[in-house]
């Protein structure tokens, strides 16, 4: 969803595993709906940890558990890897999370997350496993992430660091501008490329 | 000095560099199918746009065909509404459609080499991560989002940051047995799912060289399963002898001056990787997955790394992928007792992979506790299987031949593997629930599967 995106300070969910593939962020079975309804998706982010092969809750899930909320996600290296699916990132959004912070992105996965306005924020390792330690000692745990300075702090420990980002898309977040508007202004310069083509 | 073939092909499509930001890239070929596509069309429509260049784009439904019974209006409406909405979008935007029971239908990855849709030196994306595929035709081609294939319907262009580029040499010979498929397996259990993640990857070395273009197409669909987000290798005669004369390809003038401007798709001798890897062909065998990632792979005769050899951070992910797929750190797979085996998918749903399979089937039987299901990538495939009478030797040792689609690869469709059960698979995931809520997969080649299929479990090939 189109949002200005500024500085956030939440509280986080952690999910402190590795190589979590779309597969599990939304399974395929989801994947049927023809419209782009991000409520539907967040429903049945992560469907089959957060509940059971019956139906029932599988109150272990960090989802399911009432100490851990917030609107930025923090998970463990390598999130998103596996199928292209842009439903990930609607479920992701439609959740409500507008941040995930990991120590890496599968590539894909990352530039659906930035194309619906959630904000893949990556950090070292120490970082991350600093941040996963202050959430599990108080799931209170602030963070902060403020997209016009690039910095993202954990406010447990103070610890702070710069995050990268391209400066076009930064701009972007920042006024809820999306490429295709970009690439419709931009339609001469493709014209004129096909031209020099066929010169 | 861009030297890299990755460079020559991507330096060409660059419309514009965007201040402090991507590069416009255009975009030559763009596939839609009926998953990852309705809600760029919807996108177009609220926007009120048509598409910029509809000539590039090429429509097809692959992942919820059933593979039985095409002929009947599909059993699942959600699948069926899905299916007929891509139909009636390529209607709305003039877009070239094969529909089920089109005779060009089939996995879009399938599809788009074997009709000649697909060529060298062209970008090539679609809402896939397996357009790596295309790669092999010595494309530069890629999976995009939802998002970014509404940007190509609307102006053939996305915005992207040049990955870095990778060379990964093959060196010598495979041995019997060995395929390309066990060559990705291998790659992928050296470098990880993330291991060359953010690199664009081209293969060289006398053993791909020696890849038919079947395992080439095998081989770049697996690029992405490491992280990268594509791979190709560079066209050579076995590219243009597989091209020519296909449906779409240049003819006549155009196919001498295609050809021509092809020779030239190639890196240069002194041309420079970010990143330059070398292995021989020798120390792979046939490979099987024992974990929830493509990445935790071993050969066939090898046991389950015990937990010792996993960093820290990773003991949590590794013991929960061993304890959903119901195996032990240390031990061997070999004479696992399988349930499934699924011949197909984009990445071995080739005429070549139902030969290997039949090579083994031939004068065996199927083992009793197997279910199988083989599905050609499309129906040319599936047409070459009859004319070769390999449906015959598979009838014969009791398997049957199903009609095209993605089928088992991803449970959209009614082609799921029940919880619990172990299936030996062709494709290209072993991620939990990939292949329906529960179940539980190993990847290996055509060859592994065949052999899984005739004794009823895991086999090493070579020996049979």
């Amino acid at each position: 969803m189109k949002q200005k995106f500024d500085i956030i300070s939440s509280t986080c969910v952690p999910l402190p595993l590795e190589n979590v593939d779309t597969d599990q962020i939304i399974p395929a079975r989801f994947l049927k709906a023809t419209t782009r309804e991000e409520s539907f998706f967040g429903e049945n982010l992560f469907r089959d940890w957060r509940y059971n092969p019956d139906g029932s809750l599988n109150e272990t899930f960090v989802l399911n558990n009432p100490k851990y909320s917030g609107e930025i996600l923090v998970a463990g290296k390598n999130f998103g890897s596996g199928s292209s699916r842009e439903h990930a990132a609607w479920a992701i959004a439609g959740y409500g999370f507008r941040v995930v912070i990991s120590s890496f992105f599968a590539d894909i996965h990352k530039n659906n997350e930035l194309n619906n306005f959630v904000l893949p924020v990556v950090v070292s390792e120490s970082f991350l496993a600093n941040l996963f330690a202050s959430i599990d000692a108080d799931p209170a745990t602030i963070v902060e992430v403020d997209l016009p300075n690039q910095t993202v702090t954990n406010k447990a420990t103070g610890e702070s660091e710069k995050f990268d980002i391209n400066g076009y898309k930064k701009y972007c977040l920042m006024n809820a501008l999306d490429d295709i508007d970009f690439l419709l202004e931009n339609k001469d310069k493709t014209v004129a490329w096909e031209e020099a083509l066929k010169a | 000095m861009a030297n890299t073939l990755f460079d020559k092909i991507w330096d060409r499509h660059v419309v514009q560099h965007v201040e402090d930001g991507p590069e416009q890239l255009y975009i030559d070929r763009l596939y839609c199918h009926e998953v990852t596509s309705p809600q760029a069309f919807e996108g177009m429509r609220k926007r009120g746009i048509k598409c910029f260049r509809p000539g590039n784009i090429f429509c097809m439904p692959d992942h919820n065909t059933p593979t039985h019974d095409q002929d009947k209006p599909i059993e699942d409406p959600v699948s069926k509404t899905q299916v007929d909405t891509l139909a009636r979008n390529a209607e709305e935007f003039g877009l070239e459609h094969f529909g089920m029971m089109n005779h060009k239908n089939g996995i879009i990855h399938v599809v788009g080499p074997e009709r000649g849709l697909s060529l060298p030196g062209m970008t090539i994306v679609c809402g896939d991560s397996h357009t790596s595929t295309h790669g092999a035709m010595g494309a530069v081609a890629f999976g995009i989002g939802t998002s970014e294939v509404e940007m190509v319907l609307a102006s053939q262009c996305i915005l992207q940051q040049k990955p870095k580029s990778m060379r990964i040499n093959i060196e010598g010979k495979l041995g019997e047995g060995v395929t390309a498929k066990d060559i990705a397996l291998f790659l992928m259990s050296k470098l990880t799912t993330s291991g060359a993640t953010g690199y664009f990857v081209e293969y060289a070395g006398e053993a791909v060289r020696n890849l038919s273009m079947e395992g080439r197409l095998t081989l770049c669909n697996l690029s992405i399963e490491m992280g990268a987000r594509g791979g190709f290798i560079a066209p050579d005669e076995v590219t243009f002898e597989y091209i020519k004369g296909r449906e779409y390809a240049p003819k006549g003038e155009d196919w001498d001056k295609a050809v021509e401007y092809w020779k030239t798709l190639k890196s240069g001798d002194d041309a420079v990787f970010d990143k330059e890897l070398t292995f021989h062909a020798e120390d792979i065998e046939p490979f099987v997955t024992y974990g929830t990632n493509p990445g935790m792979g071993m050969g066939i005769t090898e046991s389950i790394p015990t937990l010792d050899t996993v960093p820290e951070a990773g003991k949590a992910s590794y013991l929960k992928s061993l304890d959903y797929m119901g195996f032990e750190p240390g031990q061997k797979l070999l004479g696992t007792p399988v349930d499934y085996v699924f011949l197909g998918a984009c990445t071995n749903g080739r005429i070549e992979d139902f030969r290997a399979f039949a090579s083994i089937a031939k004068g065996r039987k199927k083992a009793d506790n197997i279910t199988a299901w083989l599905v050609p990538g499309s129906w040319m495939v599936y047409d070459q299987i009859k004319e070769e009478g390999l449906d015959k030797v598979l009838e014969e040792a009791g398997f049957e031949i199903r009609q095209p689609g993605c089928s088992a690869c991803l449970a959209m469709n009614d082609d799921k593997i029940p919880a619990g059960k172990l299936a030996v698979s062709t494709s290209n995931r072993n991620f939990e629930g990939r292949q329906g809520p529960g179940a539980r997969t190993v990847l290996a080649s055509p060859l592994v599967a065949a052999a899984a299929a005739v004794t009823g479990v895991i086999t090493d090939p070579r020996t049979l």
